[in-house]
């Protein structure tokens, strides 16, 4: 188990050196660089903001300097943040983004995998059809919508929620982000778990235990519900790599100081060290959950062994 | 017994509410529709910066609340007579945060330092005028060959390549502000962080959270902190219009600098006198590649300009969150008259006849279309826009195609001076002067992008320049304004404004030009 999770670990390393070097040359790419703007900068200016910051070097240059420092643990300044470096801006910004998915994540699956069985259990009766239009609402309708409604309702109508902002951490101002940002993974969670759940308890083995007698609770919790995780499970690894890395709709409308937001900004600004920088960090939590998923599937799965 | 509790009780909250009393501290919660990217005043561009570094610093000049100029760092100043020498007296009662006092060698290293090709400075330009400042931008002199003298600890001297009348104007710009010598020797790069820098101006840095807020808070050590009445100032990012607005209906904003214009009708109907429009000195232009046929013909670029009609611009797409404009330079310089078309007062129908006559003219009609690409930067209002241009030239025989592309590319291609026929560009002042607009159509200029090229407007430019005669130098401007609508190599559309929402509970918020409004003048009930 721990040569597999060693074995793992190494072969990530030439896969983040593979996402590292396209993502590099496909962003100079894109015309234009972060020192161009509406009232353009005169040249000799600019010539000494790309001497700063290396930029007027050749690229394989540049790809040279930044591969040295990130093999260092250096991910470089932000170009259009000048007051931080880009791990500055991940140490403030990835707690809150991680809080907030973290809290969306665990709040979507247990909603979702208990919606999911409710779903199969009660398979086309009232209760089924009601989460599957909350599973259909929820992953149709999109969260830059959802989001100003919790605002809405929940913040100017009721007045039980602030509208936005982070104010530390408050647990008031987490509720509406984290229930924008789980609403859609609520929905699939419970999709999920109907189909694996339905297909699970018409298997042999649970014809089985049912002819032995067991009681309801220990076919669905025991024995079904073992089964019917593994498709949650394998969707749970990308998604929490989704989740806790932020969302730039969900900080944007919410006004959180998270990472998500630096994704698109970055891009857009042509930041180019903070757009490694979230490359770097989305590929990391990705393998990483990833193998965290694999590891999960041993447990749950006794047909699973690493060798 | 029972008396003896009721005593106890009553004097206990009469206690804790005068101590609540006194604890209650003024706090206005600012909105802005963008984070500050830096806090050095050496390293900042952007209007939200500004609004953040004039409050935590003072300028040797300052603006007060109308945005006109007062003493800020210095107490008083003299000029000499060719206009070339100016000395500030700094005042004595001058200190920075941590109590060192404000010298004027301080300003020395300040100057230096936004010029020094390693700050890399972007708006270095503000301070150009000054003597030698150029050559060292341009890494041919060292910083020391500056023109700045401390003559004392108190006195100032500054030397400027010729005189500027508007120089005092631009020291009002935050690259133009002293730091403090001793806080940048002792922290390096790290001078700006919240618990190290120290500044001079109504309020301190307390908090900085990238995406989230700026917190600062008033400075006791302020030379006039007797009349700053506000405590705390939170600006906080609101870059979600639609989320700012339900923010301050709720209470959370205090004011927002931003509000989304389609919206207007509602919010005006809803918030009444606390959305406030009001001229700001900003153009919204489109540009001729000067030198390229067809487009280098004055005639069809007026024929063009006839054609379009500003007032369906202002108030259909920009919901009256722009202004008609028939110059380059927005009305609102004291002591400037602007050069206007020939028919900005003319009726819309009667410039569209005179335009169908010009295009009839040039041999431009349905039947014998012309091509024309237009290209703008993302953005829904520019692209309102464009669409709405391309229908009103459509009838006159013109096929506009619209070319989008996002911030960084167009202004990357404009300023490579790539080809392209039409393109849509603003400009904002930095400083309250008509040069600021009228020298983007300057031979060879960075931002002159349709390479526009006219020596008689160079020579009127010049002239302004080293014009000590403030009355002589704005009629020589107002010239050259006249020749540049008369060529329009820039075709004005529409004057920004300030579009901003300002609960009644604050006071001292006053409408300006510049969009301006240091808190240390703002209060809140």
């Amino acid at each position: 188990m721990v040569k597999y999770v060693l074995r793992r670990l190494l072969t990530a390393i030439p896969t983040l050196f593979v996402v590292v070097t396209m993502s590099f040359f496909l962003m100079r790419l894109a015309p234009g660089g972060p020192f161009n703007q509406e009232k353009g900068l005169m040249p000799v200016i600019k010539a000494n903001l790309e001497r700063v910051y290396h930029l007027d070097e050749p690229l394989w240059k540049q790809y040279l300097y930044y591969l040295n420092n990130l093999a260092h643990g250096d991910l470089g300044p932000s170009y259009v943040l000048p007051d931080f470096t880009v791990a500055e801006l991940f140490r403030v910004g990835l707690p809150v983004s991680m809080q907030l998915g973290f809290s969306a994540l665990l709040l979507a699956l247990t909603l979702g995998t208990f919606l999911g069985v409710i779903g199969a259990l009660r398979q086309n009766k009232a209760a089924d059809y009601a989460v599957i239009t909350l599973a259909t609402a929820g992953s149709t309708i999109p969260t830059f919508v959802i989001a100003p409604l919790i605002q809405i309702y929940f913040g100017l109508t009721l007045k039980w929620l602030p509208i936005a902002g982070w104010n530390n951490g408050a647990f008031l101002h987490q509720v509406g982000p984290v229930l924008t940002l789980s609403l859609p993974y609520v929905a699939i969670f419970a999709r999920l778990m109907r189909g694996s759940m339905i297909e699970a308890l018409r298997s042999n083995h649970i014809r089985t235990a049912k002819a032995m007698g067991l009681s309801d609770w220990s076919i669905i919790v025991r024995h079904a519900m073992r089964g019917a995780l593994l498709p949650v499970v394998s969707f749970a690894g990308p998604a929490a790599a989704g989740l806790l890395t932020g969302s730039v709709v969900v900080e944007t409308i919410f006004q959180l100081p998270g990472v998500g937001r630096y994704f698109i900004d970055a891009a857009i600004n042509r930041d180019y060290t903070l757009v490694m920088g979230t490359v770097v960090l989305i590929a990391v939590f990705t393998i990483l959950f990833n193998l965290i998923v694999d590891i999960i599937y041993g447990f749950i799965d006794p047909r699973v062994r690493y060798e | 017994m029972k008396t003896w509790l009721w005593t106890a009780l009553l004097t206990s909250a009469a206690l804790a509410a005068s101590l609540s009393l006194a604890a209650a501290e003024m706090v206005y919660n600012r909105g802005a529709n963008g984070d500050p990217q830096s806090l050095d005043p050496h390293k900042t561009s952007t209007v939200e910066e500004a609004n953040i570094i004039r409050d935590l610093f003072s300028g040797l000049v300052v603006h007060d609340a109308k945005a006109d100029l007062m003493p800020g760092a210095a107490e008083s100043w003299t000029i000499s007579e060719d206009g070339k020498v100016y000395t500030f007296k700094l005042r004595k009662d001058g200190v920075w945060s941590d109590g060192s006092p404000v010298t004027a060698k301080d300003f020395v290293f300040s100057f230096r330092r936004v010029v020094d090709p390693a700050t890399a400075s972007e708006y270095a330009y503000i301070i150009e005028p000054i003597a030698g400042a150029k050559d060292i931008t341009a890494g041919k002199a060292k910083p020391e060959t500056m023109g700045v003298k401390a003559i004392d600890d108190l006195t100032l001297e500054i030397t400027l390549n010729s005189s500027t009348p508007y120089f005092l104007e631009l020291l009002t710009h935050q690259s133009a502000y002293g730091i403090s010598e001793a806080n940048v020797t002792k922290f390096g790069a790290d001078w700006v962080k919240p618990g190290n820098m120290v500044s001079n101006g109504a309020f301190t840095l307390a908090e900085f959270t990238p995406n989230d807020k700026v917190r600062i808070v008033k400075n006791p050590k302020f030379y006039d902190a007797a009349s700053v009445k506000l405590d705390v100032v939170n600006y906080l990012t609101a870059e979600d219009r639609s989320a700012a607005m339900k923010r301050f209906e709720a209470g959370e904003l205090d004011s927002n600098n931003d509000f989304p214009t389609e919206q207007l009708t509602e919010l005006k109907a809803k918030l009444g006198d606390q959305v406030r429009i009001s001229p700001l000195l900003g153009t919204y232009y489109y540009i001729f590649k000067s030198q390229k046929e067809p487009w280098s013909n004055p005639k069809l670029r007026h024929a063009i300009s006839k054609a379009i009609d500003r007032d369906y611009l202002a108030e259909k797409v920009w919901q009256n969150a722009m202004f008609p404009a028939y110059s380059m330079v927005p009305p609102g310089v004291a002591g400037y008259t602007t050069s206007t078309t020939d028919y900005a007062v003319a009726a819309q129908l009667d410039r569209e006849d005179e335009a169908k006559k010009l295009f009839t003219e040039l041999g431009i009609s349905p039947e014998k279309p012309l091509k024309m690409e237009l290209r703008f930067n993302t953005s829904d209002n520019h692209k309102n826009t464009a669409v709405a241009i391309q229908d009103m030239l459509k009838p006159f025989g013109f096929e506009v195609t619209l070319l989008n592309t996002d911030g960084k590319t167009h202004y990357s291609y404009l300023e490579q001076k790539g080809d392209f026929d039409v393109a849509r560009a603003g400009w904002n002042a930095d400083y309250k002067d008509p040069a600021t607009f009228l020298d983007l159509g300057k031979t060879g200029a960075g931002n002159n992008y349709g390479e526009y090229s006219n020596k008689e407007y160079d020579d009127l430019l010049s002239a302004a320049a080293s014009e000590a005669d403030p009355a002589k130098r704005m009629a020589l401007l107002s010239s050259a304004e006249a020749i540049l609508m008369r060529d329009l190599p820039v075709m004005p559309l529409l004057y920004y404004s300030n579009h901003s929402i300002v609960s009644s509970k604050i006071k001292g918020f006053e409408d300006n030009v510049m969009d301006i409004h240091p808190s240390r003048f703002i209060s809140k009930e």
